[in-house]
């Protein structure tokens, strides 16, 4: 990084890679969505509510949520092997603790809502793309939601703390923090950090995630408006 | 109708504040009315509700349906009704009350693959949606051409009171059969009707949002102007 704070990609320490999502571009999918996230470029599709296979996963209360995440083989510099890794099993657990808060899922009971989110390409940060994406998807499938769900990450890079790091970033740097809310309500549905930081540092840290989860919320909101209303009147 | 506000919200938008009734798609988080999916916002009086643009069919008690046999038990058959739940037919709906299992044989009355128009007897959370052929017009659906849109469409596609279906059926002699589930069944004697009815159908299906809809079906349908008044976009 530079002195006046411009980093190894050229962006300033509170600027976020370019975003792009689009919504609904699988047609066998009940919900899907493209996100382009910097380099990071990831497919979700949603299928549901469906019945539940196994059966026995079932709930009789409500319906339930399910997430794989998997990166193509293809989608880091060396191949990838295709069997899911103890990181792969990792970040879907965290997907579907991000997501279940904003589901409305009890009226649906004895199904299942499937969520699957395939890494094309990875550039650090993709869960919360993974994330970002699996929202959108989530609501073109018509899920009820409470509030749609942002995600971004900031972290600690010598000793400055940066908005969205990327992944040289991420392997060079002290902090990294992944942070995903519900921008309308308010309430945060997913926090890793992973590095050292000082209780101040831990402050700034989060509320510029934060504030990078609200940019990341109108870019979500615009592809959907894109969508369904045509990019017309709100 | 024209007290009524309407707008294009997305999952998490507060659609009023205050003391209102949450209704379809809306949920209540203090005195927010916040959209649970994406649709159009309706804000009545002191109640909220959202139309939604995409989702699966929840079954209502009291919908027409059109549902494909896939199966049979003992005592009923088994309906895919386009939705997360199977539907049931009870064997004693078609046999009467005397049917008995070791007696009767139900595929000979309904096979799988049969395509047959009944109505929601009875559905809560707790069971699978019941359905019945006991009325008019109920029973196996013998010929015509099965469509698939929208259940959210459904309404645009009956238009204000059968306006739309009523001028595709005039317009082309065809006998249109719409489930609320999204399936419909379109039958005519004469094969060029049948095309341009289904045509309609699905032109419908697309352009469900756009206004002055019925105007355009009736000049891609040849009617003339003025036949029917009716133009808003409900």
């Amino acid at each position: 990084m530079t002195d006046d704070g411009i980093r190894c990609d050229g962006r300033r320490v509170d600027q976020l890679r370019n975003i792009t999502i689009k919504a609904g571009v699988l047609k066998n999918a009940d919900g899907s969505a493209y996100i382009e996230f910097g380099k990071n470029k990831i497919l979700a599709g949603v299928f549901g509510p469906r019945d539940v296979h196994p059966k026995h996963m079932a709930n009789q209360d409500t319906g339930i949520l399910r997430c794989r995440y998997h990166m193509s083989p293809f989608s880091v510099t060396e191949r990838k092997n295709p069997a899911p890794s103890r990181r792969e099993i990792e970040i879907s657990k965290v997907l579907k603790e991000a997501l279940q808060p904003a589901l409305i899922l009890k009226d649906f009971p004895r199904t299942v809502v499937d969520v699957f989110v395939e890494v094309l390409q990875a550039d650090g940060g993709s869960r919360c793309a993974a994330l970002d994406a699996a929202a959108v998807a989530l609501a073109d499938a018509g899920i009820p939601m409470r509030d749609l769900v942002s995600a971004c990450a900031a972290g600690k890079v010598e000793d400055r703390i940066v908005l969205d790091i990327n992944n040289e970033e991420d392997q060079e740097g002290q902090a990294d923090m992944p942070v995903a809310i519900m921008p309308n309500i308010g309430k945060v549905t997913l926090m890793q950090l992973d590095g050292i930081l000082t209780p101040d540092e831990y402050k700034t840290c989060l509320q510029t995630a934060i504030g990078g989860c609200r940019s990341v919320y109108e870019i979500q909101r615009k592809a959907l408006v894109e969508k369904y209303f045509e990019g017309g009147a709100h | 109708m024209m007290d009524l506000k309407r707008r294009y919200v997305i999952p998490g938008d507060v659609i009023a504040t205050g003391q209102m009734r949450p209704e379809q798609n809306v949920y209540q988080d203090g005195d927010r009315m916040i959209s649970t999916c994406v649709g159009i916002s309706e804000v009545f009086e002191n109640a909220v509700r959202v139309i939604p643009l995409t989702g699966v069919y929840v079954p209502k008690t009291n919908d027409l349906v059109i549902g494909k046999v896939i199966g049979t038990s003992p005592l009923s058959w088994e309906f895919d009704i386009n939705s997360c739940f199977i539907g049931f037919l009870p064997a004693q709906d078609v046999f009467g009350r005397d049917y008995s299992p070791t007696k009767d044989e139900l595929r000979q009355r309904l096979n799988i693959g049969d395509l047959v128009a009944a109505r929601v007897a009875n559905f809560d959370r707790s069971r699978d949606p019941l359905l019945t052929v006991q009325d008019r017009d109920l029973g196996r659906i013998d010929s015509g051409e099965l469509i698939e849109i929208a259940p959210s469409k459904v309404p645009r596609l009956i238009g204000k009171r059968g306006s739309m279906i009523q001028t595709i059926e005039m317009a082309t002699r065809a006998m249109i059969t719409i489930g609320q589930n999204g399936w419909v069944v379109v039958s005519c004697e004469d094969s060029e009707g049948l095309l341009k009815a289904v045509e309609a159908v699905k032109m419908v299906d697309a352009l469900a949002h756009t206004p002055n809809l019925t105007e355009r079906v009736k000049s891609m349908l040849g009617v003339p102007e003025g036949d029917n008044n009716d133009t808003t976009n409900d």
